[in-house]
């Protein structure tokens, strides 16, 4: 799993991370064990220039150690974000390819947004991963490995003693660590996940507590759920500190160990001395590697979850010459059917919509309308015939198919980027007369030339307002040009009149345009509206024939005139 | 205090161990007593983990409490304080250990031997010198980086979730280079921070081994003349580098706990903005009189509602219509006392909003929202907002009076169904209609309803006109609606305009 989510290419960049990492550590062994060295032989007071070689591997090792530990963080780093960097652009591809579009689809939707941020968050956590499990992990091993080699040299039997307390250590209690730290956060996470719950009805539900009294109630409620968290860490907190104790433990009595066994073997003063605080600092080392177990056991789901995304996408479509989408293409459905699990989104809906035609669907939210576009723009998938240009969508490419039928969709995203490139985007090779027309028509020239950097204003997918935002998503698909444009609800977040005009104008296009609106007034220059109720047509119709009977439709136009009649004033009846 | 007891502690038991083992190594046999500290640092280090693990979890703890009260953000309550385990674990008890623990070793080795302690107190300050040196020089650097950083990682999460729109347009397949552009960027950008915020812990390092060297070469040395006994010698060696470690891993420490300070400022913040402010008076419900209300959400942006009056008598339902923008929301809000007049006043019974105890008007009053907010819970307990007491007849009877009974019994576990964030979602007007049996449930006196039928589907729309005409009956309602069926109901519409400087 970890392998396939590194990638063989980034190895060697680990592995020099590891080497610097383990150069620094031996230093430190070799700094300690030097100076152990330098001071028991002192003591037998030899001539000076017998403790000149030490001396200077006292000094050497003291600089090294420094030197190599930074050039390990540096590697290391580098490594990490070497892997992160082709992560992220194996993870974009896999959902790219990914037959399922809905993740791509995500636009500010609740649970959908979450889903993303929490790959995108997994996807990053491989960072921690190398840094802080993997490469710390590693380099205690072959720290801890080179010191019971020393050992053994020195005195086989110590070197074994040494070699117990390493692995009781590095591999024992990490693996103690491990079981223990997972049945802790799993009941951590439990807990702040009710949190998260309860904490979120006090703060999305506050008006609603707050009306009806119940604030306090509530509050308590969700406290309730923090006093449980705070157990669970206080739990947690004392297991990890009991592991931390244990390898203080281990550490410590490891060297008194080593020194008992040095002593019994009769050897002498020096080797005693070196073998003990080499006994020292070699099991100091690998005791980190029970905190990067916990870490691992941490970091594991998300590095499964990864692998899981790449492994599950499909390969590249071979590119097949298929059919053309004619230039000029017709749209006809014949009992579509859709739906999202058990929800029928559409239930049976016939539309024929021939070239040029201007098309309108209204209804209430829940009656199918943006799922209709979805199908006609061959996003979603549906039962029952779709052609366009008298083909299947099948026949063509899925890019041609959305080159023709596309527009203002309700997932459409603002990117981090100049307006000029958030625009350019739906044609790369515009000219700056070609965005300036867009723009115009879109009501966003204005506001755009009176920006102090005009198009390279950088902008967001939060931070507009929502009309500048709207316009200049609108703005994007009229650039697109496509021979069908869709738009679902161009008027949001618009004022009414500017709304009016711009769909009167848009409606006014030799193409196709198929609509999706609440707004009816704009919709007398449309050929046909359509209404849409529970996924069924329940009229259809040009605006002023379905405004002359009694129905749906009626009722809705005339709940609009009330609600928009602009006499000024305080009226009363 | 137990963080002084602690590193005090922690100061004896150093110094402790590095005199026996100094002794042992030395030819004398205290093993025992050596086991002994041995097993007094493992202690030590269970009661230091113990101690800030559980600080951290109690002030977390309190933290959430008064968090809860303010309505934090949700992230901010959770993985948020989360933040600041490294600052109550490491840093707060570190600070301690590094006053301490440095001055013991030096007392001990200053008793053994004086020239050895002169080097490790001129080499000491070194550290936390330097770390402060380096710190500044590098701080501004790094912090004008850090912000083209967090651009380019964040163009990754951008990406994603705008792949939708990038492949409806046909440049899904071109982004992936620009995906490779903008994290290669983001590798090289990081490192040339990294290379400059690990020069401080690179300082450290180097000026404590050095300083080891520097005193482990001179003691050999002086062993070598007979000035000094192998005893002290190594305790000397022993004793020099426990020293520096904890000023060391003070400055690792401090940059781990950046983000929990940043954290704990934000909660600050939070805890800081004035909470409500209510008054005391109650009132009964009697005439609502509004008087020239100007309401604003922002101080830089046009009032939502500007010079509005309007009387309602009690008993009399008022209807509210007029475009989006007009301020028909922010009225009811004014109404309710969740939205401020900053000039202007409402009466109710004749008494101010602002001198009215809040919670006590509030009780007079049934609001349903435009989108009522589903509690995680029971549909029973949604319904029973307002009245926990309610009997489950009375809820029953709520939701018939409501139209809500058919569907609630048609739930898989009828009343006993878990709603909200982990539970099920209804749709819009069955969500209406529950918000309109919590008001049921209630039977105040005063009404106040936001749009219970926009957008909905023909038979939901039917069904909660039906309900909310049957809540408005024989009681004083203030409503926005716009729908024929509810106006129907009102005894008087009132039209509202869109303030003279639209947006």
């Amino acid at each position: 799993m970890i392998a396939r989510v590194i990638g063989r290419r980034h190895m060697a960049a680990l592995a020099w991370a590891v080497a610097a990492g383990v150069g620094g550590e031996l230093s430190a062994v070799g700094l300690t064990a030097c100076a152990a060295w330098l001071i028991a032989r002192a003591g037998q007071q030899p001539p000076l220039s017998a403790l000149a070689l030490a001396i200077v591997g006292v000094r050497a090792f003291a600089l090294f150690r420094g030197g190599l530990r930074y050039v390990e963080r540096l590697t290391g780093h580098d490594a990490a974000l070497r892997v992160l960097a082709d992560l992220r652009v194996r993870t974009y591809d896999a959902l790219r390819r990914s037959a399922d579009p809905s993740l791509g689809a995500v636009g500010a939707g609740g649970r959908d947004a979450d889903l993303v941020q929490r790959m995108v968050a997994d996807v990053e956590s491989v960072q921690d991963l190398l840094l802080r499990c993997l490469l710390p992990a590693m380099v205690s091993w072959a720290v801890g490995l080179a010191a019971v080699v020393l050992s053994v040299v020195l005195l086989p039997a110590a070197g074994a003693v040494l070699a117990a307390g390493i692995v009781l250590a590095g591999a024992a209690l990490p693996a103690v660590a491990a079981l223990a730290s997972r049945a802790g956060a799993r009941r951590v996470a439990a807990a702040r996940s009710d949190l998260a719950v309860r904490g979120l009805d006090v703060a999305r539900g506050a008006t609603d507590l707050a009306a009806f009294g119940a604030t306090e109630r509530f509050v308590t409620r969700a406290e309730e759920a923090a006093a449980r968290l705070e157990r669970a860490e206080r739990r947690s907190a004392a297991v990890e500190a009991t592991m931390n104790a244990l390898g203080t433990a281990v550490q410590g009595l490891t060297a008194l160990a080593v020194l008992w066994v040095a002593r019994r073997h009769g050897a002498d003063a020096v080797p005693v001395t070196v073998l003990t605080l080499t006994a020292l600092v070699a099991v100091e080392a690998v005791v980190p590697v029970a905190d990067a177990a916990r870490r691992f056991v941490e970091l594991r789901p998300a590095a499964r979850r990864v692998t899981a995304l790449l492994a599950s996408a499909p390969p590249e479509p071979a590119v097949a010459r298929r059919a053309r989408v004619p230039a000029r293409p017709g749209i006809e459905l014949a009992g579509v059917r859709a739906a999202y699990g058990r929800a029928v989104a559409l239930d049976g809906v016939d539309l024929r919509v021939p070239f040029g035609r201007k098309v309108a669907i209204v209804g209430a939210s829940g009656a199918g309308k943006s799922t209709l576009l979805g199908v006609l723009a061959g996003e979603t998938r549906a039962r029952g015939a779709v052609l366009l240009g008298g083909a299947p969508l099948d026949a063509y490419d899925a890019a041609d198919v959305r080159a023709a039928v596309r527009g203002l969709t309700q997932d459409a995203h603002v990117f981090t980027a100049s307006i000029r490139a958030n625009l350019a985007l739906a044609r790369p090779d515009a000219s700056a007369a070609d965005l300036e027309a867009a723009a115009r028509r879109a009501g966003l020239l204005g506001w755009i030339r009176s920006l102090p950097d005009a198009w390279d204003t950088p902008v967001a997918n939060d931070g507009l307002s929502g009309g500048q935002r709207q316009r200049l998503l609108l703005a994007r698909a009229l650039l697109a040009d496509p021979p069908v444009l869709l738009l679902d609800e161009p008027a949001e977040g618009l004022d009414l009149p500017a709304a009016d005009r711009l769909v009167t104008d848009v409606l006014g296009d030799e193409r196709t345009v198929v609509l999706v609106t609440h707004r009816l007034a704009p919709l007398k220059a449309a050929d046909e509206i359509v209404v849409l109720d529970r996924g069924r047509i329940l009229q259809r119709g040009p605006h002023d024939a379905l405004a002359a009977v009694r129905g749906p439709y009626r009722d809705l136009w005339e709940a609009e005139r009330l609600h928009t009649d602009h006499s000024v004033g305080v009226k009363t009846w | 205090m137990t963080y002084v007891l602690l590193a005090l502690a922690q100061g004896l038991l150093v110094v402790a161990q590095a005199d026996l083992l100094s002794r042992v190594l030395a030819g004398s046999a205290l093993l025992l007593p050596l086991a002994a500290v041995v097993a007094g640092r493992a202690v030590l280090t269970l009661g230091q983990g113990t101690v800030g693990g559980w600080t951290a979890a109690r002030r977390k703890r309190a933290l959430r409490g008064r968090l809860l009260e303010r309505g934090a953000d949700v992230t901010l309550l959770g993985r948020g304080l989360d933040a600041l385990d490294p600052y109550y674990t490491g840093y707060l008890p570190q600070r301690y250990a590094a006053a301490v623990v440095p001055l013991a070793v030096l007392v001990r080795l200053a008793v053994a031997d004086p020239p050895s302690a002169l080097i490790v107190a001129v080499t000491l300050p070194l550290i936390p010198v330097f770390g402060a040196l380096v710190g500044l020089h590098t701080r501004r650097a790094t912090e004008r980086q850090w912000a083209s950083l967090h651009r380019l990682g964040g163009h990754f999460l951008d990406v994603v979730t705008g792949l939708g729109t990038l492949r409806a347009y046909g440049r899904d397949r071109a982004q992936a280079r620009v995906v490779r552009a903008m994290a290669d960027g983001h590798r090289r950008a990081t490192l040339r921070t990294l290379r400059i915020a690990f020069l401080s812990s690179f300082v450290l390092e180097i000026a404590a081994t050095l300083s080891v060297a520097l005193v482990a070469v001179p003691a050999g040395l002086r062993l070598l003349d007979g000035s000094l006994d192998l005893r002290t010698a190594l305790l000397v060696l022993l004793l020099a580098p426990e020293a520096y470690l904890p000023l060391r891993s003070l400055g690792t420490r401090f940059h781990a706990a950046a983000e929990g300070r940043a954290v704990l400022d934000q909660a600050e913040a939070v805890l800081a903005g004035d909470g409500p402010a209510a008054g005391a008076v109650r009132v009964r419900p009697g005439r609502i009189a509004v008087e020239d209300i100007v309401v604003r959400y922002a101080d830089d942006r046009a009032p939502a509602l500007e010079g509005f009056s309007l009387t309602v008598e009690p008993g009399e339902r008022v209807a509210l219509t007029g475009p989006s923008g007009a301020g028909k929301s922010t009225l009811l809000r004014a109404v309710l006392g969740f939205a401020r007049p900053e000039s202007g006043r409402i009466l109710v019974d004749g008494v101010d909003l602002a001198e009215l105890d809040l919670a006590a008007w509030r009780r007079q009053v049934a609001y349903v929202p435009q989108a009522p907010h589903l509690f995680a819970g029971t549909v029973a307990d949604n319904i029973r907002l307002g009245r926990p007491e309610a009997s489950d007849a009375e809820v029953r009877r709520a939701a018939e009076a409501a139209c809500a009974h058919e569907f609630v019994a048609e739930l898989p576990d009828g009343y006993r169904t878990v709603l909200g964030e982990r539970g099920l979602g209804l749709s819009a007007g069955q969500r209406q209609r529950l918000a309109i049996a919590r008001a049921h449930l209630m039977d105040a006196p005063v009404v106040v309803m936001d749009e219970p039928t926009a957008r909905l589907d023909l038979r939901g729309e039917a069904l909660v006109a039906e309900a909310a005409r049957r809540l408005l009956d024989g009681r004083t309602a203030l409503l926005v609606a716009h729908r024929p069926a509810l106006l129907s109901v009102a005894d008087r519409v009132v039209h509202l305009t869109l303030p003279k400087v639209a947006a």
